[in-house]
């Protein structure tokens, strides 16, 4: 029943500005033009769902997955976790969800990235994993360097994990950055800055959270997200076929 | 003072950045053996109904460049415009699949079965499409859109009935050119400019 309900509308105020003029590559890669919105369709109200027999024992530890266990990463050890919920503050379960990021000299593993900074044998940069039946996630990994990128004259990344969310349906789709509490170079970063809303972005920014860490381990950072919900009422949840 | 509401905001997107076939597609980054293999590849097995179909393209920035750094998911309904997990659907049409463009040239291809007419909550019925996602460097928020067909009745579809500026229609018809071949090309700015969505 719930997966036939209408997504809410996105609240495009609370997210990114498209064009935003000093992250120069959204300048000619954003619509000029409005987008055409109307209610959610089957076509964004569905989407596709992913097993937990899609992972791997160590697809969501960053440290060891690039060697299967042989040997782990260089780099601050973090725990990162938290929970995936929607608009109403509903769990999200059994939710695909993604991370990639830089090793921690700030190098990511793509025959792209020319940083001189040396890649990590022992790093790939990739993992996966699904939340529970409370919404709950967590990966193991090395906290991400910053690194320089050509934007303006002087930019740097401020130390982030990308995330990509699933949801259960294609409407929900989305991808984000974390970051992480304290870094000097969130206040002076152009992408964060395409978040106009100084709330939304804090919201981008985990909090160390010692009383989950593990002493002589590793450190943790929480992450909570939330997804688009469907509107809740009783005057539109139909049977299908009704 | 009111009572306060207990909806929370959606998190905000951050683009994908140059470097998401790490995270989404690592052995087309070159990240060889951290999946047995990347998530999406096909949107069909073997034995999906339904005509098999080929689309490619490009995407094209504001000043009609190729983007070399896309990457594409799609979502479909199966030959009988039912979605993958619903009641009936083909268990060979799983509907999702993820592909970027080529780092050399920009081309993409997406190679599926075409989706049927699809009925909606109010019993209206969406011509046959596919929906699409992209993200890339400078693209803050993902960009959907739809692909449809130049050689399907596309009159009677709710969507495409929105859109008032009737030349732009064009923008998400994919053009045949031989039997199950199409051509759909994305223009994110300036002339020409695809029809992006909110829904």
């Amino acid at each position: 029943m719930t997966d036939t309900a209408p997504l809410m509308p996105r609240r495009r105020e609370m997210q990114p500005d498209p064009y935003w003029v000093d992250y120069k590559t959204s300048v000619t890669r954003s619509p000029s033009l409005p987008l055409l919105s109307m209610e959610s369709t089957p076509s964004e109200e569905t989407g596709p769902r992913f097993g937990h027999g899609l992972l791997g024992a160590l697809d969501n530890n960053l440290i060891l997955n690039y060697t299967k266990g042989k040997a782990p990463a260089v780099g601050e050890r973090i725990r990162v976790h938290g929970r995936v919920l929607d608009e109403n503050g509903r769990p999200v379960t059994g939710s695909l969800v993604e991370v990639w990021q830089a090793n921690a000299g700030g190098r990511y593993r793509h025959i792209k990235d020319t940083y001189f900074a040396p890649l990590d044998p022992n790093f790939g940069g990739c993992g996966r994993t699904i939340t529970d039946e409370n919404g709950y996630y967590e990966f193991m990994t090395i906290r991400p360097g910053a690194y320089p990128w050509p934007n303006r004259a002087n930019d740097w990344r401020p130390m982030h994990v990308h995330f990509s969310l699933f949801g259960n349906a294609f409407g929900q789709r989305l991808i984000t950055q974390m970051y992480f509490q304290g870094d000097p170079l969130i206040d002076l970063c152009p992408i964060a800055a395409t978040v106009r809303d100084r709330s939304q972005l804090d919201r981008l920014v985990a909090p160390l959270d010692m009383q989950n860490s593990r002493p002589h381990d590793y450190l943790a950072y929480k992450f909570d997200i939330v997804l688009r919900g469907r509107r809740q009422t009783m005057f539109e949840n139909k049977p299908e076929g009704m | 003072m009111t009572q306060k509401l207990d909806t929370l905001v959606e998190t905000a997107s951050q683009t994908a950045g140059p470097y998401v076939h790490i995270g989404c597609i690592p052995t087309f980054a070159g990240l060889d053996g951290v999946y047995p293999e990347d998530l999406g590849l096909s949107p069909i097995k073997d034995g999906a109904l339904g005509q098999q179909i080929t689309i490619s393209g490009s995407i094209y920035d504001g000043t009609g460049w190729a983007m070399r750094d896309a990457m594409l998911e799609s979502w479909q309904a199966d030959a009988a415009g039912i979605y993958p997990g619903r009641d009936s659907a083909d268990p060979n049409a799983t509907g999702f699949c993820r592909f970027a463009a080529d780092k050399d040239t920009g081309e993409y291809t997406l190679r599926t079965i075409k989706p049927g007419i699809v009925q909606t909550r109010d019993g209206s019925f969406m011509a046959p499409h596919i929906s699409l996602w992209i993200v890339a460097r400078g693209i803050n928020i993902g960009l959907h859109t739809r692909i449809y067909f130049d050689d399907e009745d596309n009159t009677a579809d709710p969507l495409l009935a929105r859109i008032e500026q009737r030349p732009r229609l064009e923008t998400l018809l994919a053009k045949s050119q031989a039997p199950g071949v199409y051509r759909f090309d994305i223009r994110l700015q300036g002339q020409g400019e695809t029809v992006f969505l909110d829904l």
